[in-house]
């Protein structure tokens, strides 16, 4: 049953075994560990669609191919996949083979997304508009959904269970790795398969510009002078299952989940409280649940999307919850290197604190100029290595949607 | 005992505004007519009913949130506040909205506008279509902090929405939980649905359950969901609901069962069949209301409910979803008459 739980074993320790990711950076482990941990940054000029009449005109494009390499999937389906997909397929391709899971079944499968398949939405839509034909509609509002971009994955990969699909704006990656988190921690599953992604799509593109929220610059955290956002796109799959599940099989574990906050800023559709009460709350809780203080957390990965608004909320919600320790606590925002990436971005800064807590180094905040006097921690401006346990990630959304994970290193 | 109790429902539908018009119409068992739905000039060819306008102007679209929302914000922060009832203190209260078409009617508007001239799309359609915009409006509403989820799936996800609400009420993280679904009109969706099924009347509403810890007045508790069985193909889809139902049966001539079928729709049949042998009453909410996406499964929560506290003659209701294209998925409640 879903419900009642039995949930008699008491809570158990959740462990990541299996991490997969495709950004701006590329693909796999390697090729974005080094951008993040060089501080590199991957912003272009937009070349998905025409953006001459916007306001801003560059972004964190994926340029690869995005070839599926080995799948399950028939030629016929796999034409059928946009971007997004595409991005979410390849992460998770690299996260199922790196947790090493065979021949599974009945794995529930989180995902998190803001737009899904938008791109076929749009398609959907024009040739509804132009001629109404129904030629290739089904097919487009088949793939449209995120539920059958589940199935799609599931069938890739060769997995079944059931899909849940959370779509809280830009916390919901997250959300993801949270709600595997409290899924494992309580009994009511043993692993859980977790897939945050989002693909640029020129609606999205041009609503987050008609806010005046893009910068028509690349994007500066927690700059003093900061003016907007950058937008990217990518995935994270994450392989996630109790202590128990990935010790008794012998599986390399690369970082432990011990906490996780969820909260809600009433205060506005798309500002946050500028005192960030909520975010203080998520990231609080996250904590509590893993009786862990401030003090011992070496690194805090920010959302940080260098919005004016975001940046001065958050800065109020560190340095209250970090409180005299905050002049010690070491910060940024990897939004500098890849952009906003939207729903996929909580998974991918997860993934990140998990690369930086098993390689103990630091992702700079890039080019920052004049620091935000709002800011009372130290922003991590060079590369560098670092000894620390715990890392948290800050992910917060349109509609008040905020989420705090604590992730620890594998002992 | 599961300790989870149903202390309000709300509903939106074409029957009205009220979970009482939507029980009464569906006792009454008579199919509203469909109307073609157009717009900007396009008409699809699926037939659709709509919800009539309320009888008189809605208190909360005085909130600054609900000023420019879209009828599926209305819908659902109208069936929210419904299931609350006369319950203040909402601080710690949570929000889980499922949906599966969400705010089409502006995303639809907001990608025209793009198309037009991304210089003039509007700033202030823009947020309104985004998926979580009305589960964030009914947090506002109450000023809630409380945690706050949209799900997006067919209809079977609303299932998961009270099991994952009812999870967290057990773990003491929130107070009480309002779990709400709804859907709005538009021609994507009518034209969408109308792909694959040719004949289905299409609807739009909200349907809301509030969950607490601690009973209040006609006590029905949330006894049992059954695991979400995913199915892809056509022939997976009868060994989900038979799975389903092995897993939730409890049938009994006083135990009622709302079902998700449609004699609308070629599924119809498969639902019959597998659940032949229940000996207790039946009702079937699509056969009056039609498809109306994650808010009939809503609805068949809101019926169950409405019917055990209505009919003393029964112990239990099962609603059993038979999900568009994702899964198959139950819930029992069984009510505790004083």
């Amino acid at each position: 049953m879903l419900f009642p739980l039995n949930n008699s074993g008491g809570l158990r320790r959740v462990v990541v075994t299996g991490v997969g990711v495709i950004t701006p950076f590329g693909r796999g482990w390697a090729s974005n560990a080094q951008g993040f941990r060089e501080g590199k940054r991957a912003i272009g000029p937009v070349s998905l669609f025409d953006v001459s009449t916007n306001r801003s005109r560059i972004a964190a494009e994926i340029r690869e191919d995005l070839e599926l390499g080995e799948t399950r999937l028939s030629r016929r389906t796999q034409g059928r996949l946009e971007r997004a997909a595409r991005m979410l397929l390849i992460a998770s391709r690299e996260a199922w083979e790196q947790a090493g899971w065979r021949g599974e079944t009945r794995i529930p499968l989180i995902l998190g997304t803001t737009s899904g398949g938008m791109t076929l939405g749009q398609e959907f839509y024009s040739q509804l508009m132009q001629d109404g034909t129904r030629r290739g509609q089904a097919g487009r509002i088949m793939h449209y959904v995120p539920q059958r971009q589940g199935q799609d994955l599931q069938q890739a990969i060769g997995f079944d269970g059931p899909i849940t699909v959370i779509a809280n704006a830009c916390a919901t990656g997250a959300n993801v790795v949270g709600h595997a988190w409290e899924m494992i921690r309580s009994g009511q599953a043993e692993r859980v398969f977790v897939g945050a992604y989002d693909a640029i799509s020129q609606l999205v593109y041009t609503g987050f510009d008609a806010l005046q929220a893009l910068s028509p610059n690349p994007c500066r955290p927690f700059d003093a002078q900061r003016d907007g956002l950058t937008l990217g796109e990518g995935a994270a799959a994450l392989a996630i299952e109790s202590m128990e599940s990935a010790r008794s099989r012998g599986a390399d574990i690369l970082g432990e989940i011990t906490g996780y906050g969820a909260s809600t800023d009433p205060h506005h559709l798309t500002q946050p409280h500028p005192e960030g009460l909520a975010a203080l709350s998520a990231m609080e809780l996250a904590c509590r649940r893993a009786k862990v203080t401030p003090e011992n957390v070496g690194y805090l990965n920010a959302h940080g999307t260098a919005t004016p608004h975001n940046d001065r909320s958050e800065a109020a919600a560190i340095n209250a919850w970090a409180g005299e320790g905050a002049s010690n606590l070491k910060v940024s925002s990897t939004k500098g290197s890849i952009g906003h990436t939207l729903g996929a971005a909580g998974a991918i800064e997860a993934a990140v604190c998990i690369m930086a807590l098993r390689e103990q180094w630091l992702p700079p905040n890039v080019e920052i100029g004049e620091l935000d006097p709002a800011a009372r921690f130290q922003l991590v401006g060079k590369p560098g290595s670092a000894s620390f346990e715990y890392a948290l990630t800050n992910s917060f959304g349109f509609g008040g949607a905020n989420a705090s994970l604590l992730l620890r290193r594998a002992a | 005992m599961s300790g989870i109790y149903v202390c309000g429902i709300g509903a939106v539908s074409p029957a009205g505004w009220g979970a009482d018009k939507l029980s009464d119409a569906v006792e009454k068992g008579s199919k509203f007519p469909g109307e073609p739905v157009k717009v900007d000039g396009v008409q699809t060819t699926g037939i659709a009913a709509r919800v009539p306008a309320p009888p008189s102007r809605p208190a909360f679209l005085a909130h600054p949130r609900l000023r420019r929302s879209s009828p599926i914000s209305q819908f659902a922060v109208a069936a929210a506040l419904e299931a609350l009832g006369q319950q203040t203190g909402t601080q710690n209260t949570a929000v889980i909205l499922c949906v599966m078409s969400g705010s089409v009617n502006y995303s639809r508007r907001f990608y025209a506008e793009t198309l037009r001239d991304p210089a003039t799309a509007s700033p202030l359609v823009f947020p309104e279509t985004v998926f979580n915009a009305p589960s964030s409006h009914i947090s506002a509403v109450l000023n809630s902090n409380a945690p706050n989820y949209t799900l997006v799936g067919d209809a079977g996800m609303y299932l998961v929405g009270l099991a994952l609400g009812a999870q967290w009420l057990q773990e003491e993280l929130v107070d009480g939980v309002l779990v709400i679904a709804s859907e709005e009109m538009d021609i994507l969706t009518t034209t969408a649905v109308s792909l694959f099924e040719r004949r289905a009347l299409v609807s739009e509403g909200s349907g809301a359950l509030y969950l607490r810890r601690e009973p209040t007045g006609a006590v029905v508790e949330l006894e049992a969901i059954t695991q979400p069985i995913s199915f892809v193909g056509r022939a997976e889809r009868e060994p989900a609901l038979l799975e389903v139902r092995d897993s939730i049966l409890n049938g009994s001539t006083r135990s009622l069962l709302v079902e998700s079928r449609s004699d609308d729709s070629q599924w119809n049949r498969l639902e019959t069949e597998v659940w032949r042998d229940w000996s207790g009453p039946r009702l079937a909410v699509k056969n009056v209301l039609g498809e109306a996406l994650s808010a009939s499964s809503a609805w068949q929560c809101v019926c169950a409910v409405e019917q055990l506290r209505r009919r003393p003659e029964l112990q239990r209701a099962t609603v059993s979803v038979l999900g568009l294209n994702q899964q198959a998925i139950a819930a029992r409640f069984a009510v505790h008459h004083e």
